[in-house]
């Protein structure tokens, strides 16, 4: 067990692009650490070089207090589980989990005893003497999982190791890696594009965004207070809704209404105002006499009943936000994740005992204590002490600078490169 | 598996069947040959009017002088020897021309493509003078060296495209998995790889079997001469008979090794090896 430490690392490929971007993160040990963002943000780059399957360009990687950057993989006591969770075909299942073991020169009795208690764990034990060919989707999966911790090495890397399986199965074993991990209490680092693997695994989530690290914070953190508009349209299923409004006069005006400007903000003018889909409420529902509630009426578009709750999509005028955080999002996500990314449609969630119904117009409720403030120019939250946040936007906004200023086929070869390493 | 119609059916049987007669007629008309005795060799019939296996047993008769005995034992010899090391060189260029970047990788391709594309006769000259100035004329080297020279690029065509099908991916839960680059790939990469290892063993086995050029070009004893060579030389009981009966019997003696050959290694070579290493 040990903690690793990377200290501005950067890969850089010959042709000149940076995958990853000055990367600084200390992961304690038994840490559950979480890297996630987009494809091609980096994430699984960093991943790799902290298994030693990357070069390191840049920068220096500790783990457990000692360099490794220059230690092939197999001096550094890391095992990793593959997004394809590269099984060797030929061999059983046991063969497959006792391989390290084997490589290590461990003796055979205790190979087997290791490989038969971690077939336990996973529930595999009926199916060692087959092959990978043989099993499932899940079973092969459990068997990468198996191979990692019959090693009980320091540090466990996953890669996206759940987004082979089909939904029900990824939440069952999200459940599995969770129990796992807290049992062995071995550092992890996993990386996945899944905002909800990652809120829901990690002890600390790192955002990433075109090779650079956004917000490290716990999860509740991150929902709660996103350093900026890429990590609180990142984070939150449905996404948090964009609009633009206009602070002026101790006002802040909004495209249906006014309220009066939160505590600590002392921006003016021009402002992108973040608000998630459980601070809005059917009016009917919205707690009374509360101080900073706002009362607005909408055009009902779309009506989802999930049963314990309902979604709206209410359409609104003159308060559409565009920027390249959120293009970049609803690019990754598909529109419909992010519905206000410049298309004038808003998700709100009311209770499930609300009869509003499609194609109504139905007056609806914000809470307006809980408005997320953002800076147009930069993307940076207004509402957080600055000095952090000041630092990765500047980051980011050279690296989104610098990908501009390169000659299209080149940004286009840059793409194909991030996407490649991305795999 | 989609089941077929029963005309479907009848018309593939027919089908394989011509092509099956059309192949393996002439075969068949050797076999039928080589059991004629002289009188009857040239009398037109399929089936031989007085079966005899004088042809086989004149071959071999003498011991190590008969005319067959030292020729297959050089031709078994040059192209086992040949196979290995084409297929044991071919297989570390193929991997490092599969998964590596290096200065001068296409180079090497396009060098193979280029040596297996020269016109074998056009080096034979040149072959035949080297040789013997420097000694490996009538030699076992002096016929696998350009055996190499010829199976090699063939071998390592194969085998690229064999090694490009194995994902990465295994390799480096290898390396994680604290195999040495070496040992990850004997122990991970060359297994999965077998097939291909294999097709290009008989690839490169049957090229050196089959040649004629030069054997007959680069021998002049038997001290090296390879079966195909050595037929040439078959004479007639007196020097009025053709030694046809005797020709054809060899033909069929060299036609066996190659079928064994094939025979063993085909059930090595099963697509789908891979099957399962990853999702899909």
């Amino acid at each position: 067990m040990a903690d690793i430490k990377l200290h501005d690392i950067t890969k850089r490929y010959a042709d000149g692009t940076e995958a990853v971007k000055h990367m600084n993160l200390e992961i304690d040990d038994g840490e559950f650490m979480i890297l996630v963002g987009p494809s091609g943000c980096g994430k699984s780059t960093a991943l790799r070089m902290i298994a030693g399957l990357e070069d390191i360009s840049d920068g220096e990687l500790l783990i457990g207090d000692k360099v490794v950057n220059n230690l092939a993989p197999r001096d550094r006591d890391i095992a990793m589980v593959f997004q394809n969770y590269a099984l060797y075909p030929h061999m059983t299942v046991r063969e497959n989990m006792g391989f390290a073991l084997k490589l290590a020169k461990v003796d055979q009795a205790e190979i087997d005893a290791k490989v038969e208690s971690a077939a336990k764990t996973l529930d595999l034990t009926d199916h060692l003497d087959r092959k990978p060919s043989n099993l499932s989707g899940g079973q092969r999966q459990r068997v990468a999982m198996g191979r990692a911790i019959v090693r009980d090495p320091q540090v466990f890397l996953m890669d996206e190791p759940l987004s082979n399986l089909d939904a029900k199965l990824r939440v069952q074993m999200r459940t599995e890696v969770s129990r796992l991990q807290r049992d062995l209490s071995t550092t992890m680092v996993y990386v996945t594009h899944d905002q909800t693997e990652a809120m829901t695994l990690g002890d600390r989530v790192a955002v990433m965004r075109s090779g650079v690290l956004q917000q490290v914070d716990t999860p509740r953190v991150l929902y709660n207070d996103p350093v900026n508009i890429f990590v609180a349209g990142f984070i939150g299923s449905p996404a948090m809704n964009f609009f633009s409004g206009t602070i002026a006069g101790g006002k802040l005006k909004l495209p249906f209404g006014e309220i009066a400007v939160p505590d600590g903000v002392s921006h003016t003018g021009e402002v992108i105002v973040g608000i998630r889909p459980e601070d809005f409420e059917d009016a009917r529902f919205a707690p009374a006499n509360h101080p900073a509630g706002v009362e607005f009426e909408a055009p009902i578009e779309v009506l989802e009943s999930m049963g314990s709750e309902i979604y709206v999509y209410f359409t609104f005028q003159g308060g559409e936000v565009s920027s390249d955080e959120l293009a970049e999002l609803a690019r990754d996500s598909g529109i419909a994740e992010t519905p206000s990314g410049g298309s004038g449609l808003a998700v709100a969630r009311l209770n499930p005992e609300s009869e509003i119904t499609q194609g109504q117009r139905a007056t609806l409720w914000f809470d307006g204590a809980k408005l997320h403030l953002f800076d147009p120019s930069d993307g940076s939250s207004l509402k957080r002490g600055r000095q952090e946040q000041q630092a990765a936007a500047e980051a980011t906004a050279e690296a989104v600078d610098a990908e501009q200023e390169k000659p299209p086929p080149e940004r286009a070869a840059a793409a194909q490169d991030d996407s490649t390493a991305a795999e | 598996m989609q089941s077929r119609s029963p005309g479907a059916y009848l018309g593939w049987t027919l089908a394989l069947g011509v092509v099956l007669f059309y192949a393996l007629i002439p075969v068949l008309w050797l076999v039928s040959l080589s059991f004629k005795s002289p009188a009857t060799v040239s009398d037109k019939k399929f089936i031989p009017a007085d079966t005899t296996f004088d042809n086989y047993t004149t071959l071999f008769q003498g011991g190590l002088d008969s005319p067959l005995l030292r020729p297959l034992i050089n031709s078994l010899s040059i192209a086992l020897i040949a196979t290995v090391i084409a297929v044991t060189l071919a297989s570390f260029t193929a991997y490092a021309i599969a998964r590596l970047d290096f200065p001068g990788k296409t180079l090497i391709l396009a060098g193979a493509l280029a040596i297996a594309m020269f016109p074998l006769i056009s080096v034979v000259g040149p072959l035949f003078d080297m040789w013997r100035a420097l000694g490996l004329y009538d030699t076992w080297v002096g016929l696998i060296i350009p055996y190499l020279t010829f199976a090699l690029p063939l071998a390592i065509y194969t085998l690229v495209a064999f090694f490009r099908e194995i994902p990465w991916e295994l390799e480096q839960a290898a390396q994680v998995d604290g195999a040495t680059p070496w040992q990850a790939f004997r122990k991970v990469i060359l297994p999965l790889a077998t097939p291909g290892v294999f097709t290009a063993a008989i690839l490169v086995f049957i090229f050196a079997w089959n040649d004629f050029l030069f054997a007959i070009t680069l021998t002049s004893s038997d001290r090296a001469r390879t079966v195909p060579a050595a037929l040439a030389f078959f004479t007639g009981e007196s020097q009025f008979t053709a030694p046809t009966g005797n020709i054809a019997a060899a033909a069929v003696l060299v036609t066996i090794p190659i079928i064994i050959f094939v025979l063993i290694f085909q059930r090595r070579i099963v697509a789908g090896l891979t099957a399962g290493a990853v999702k899909g």
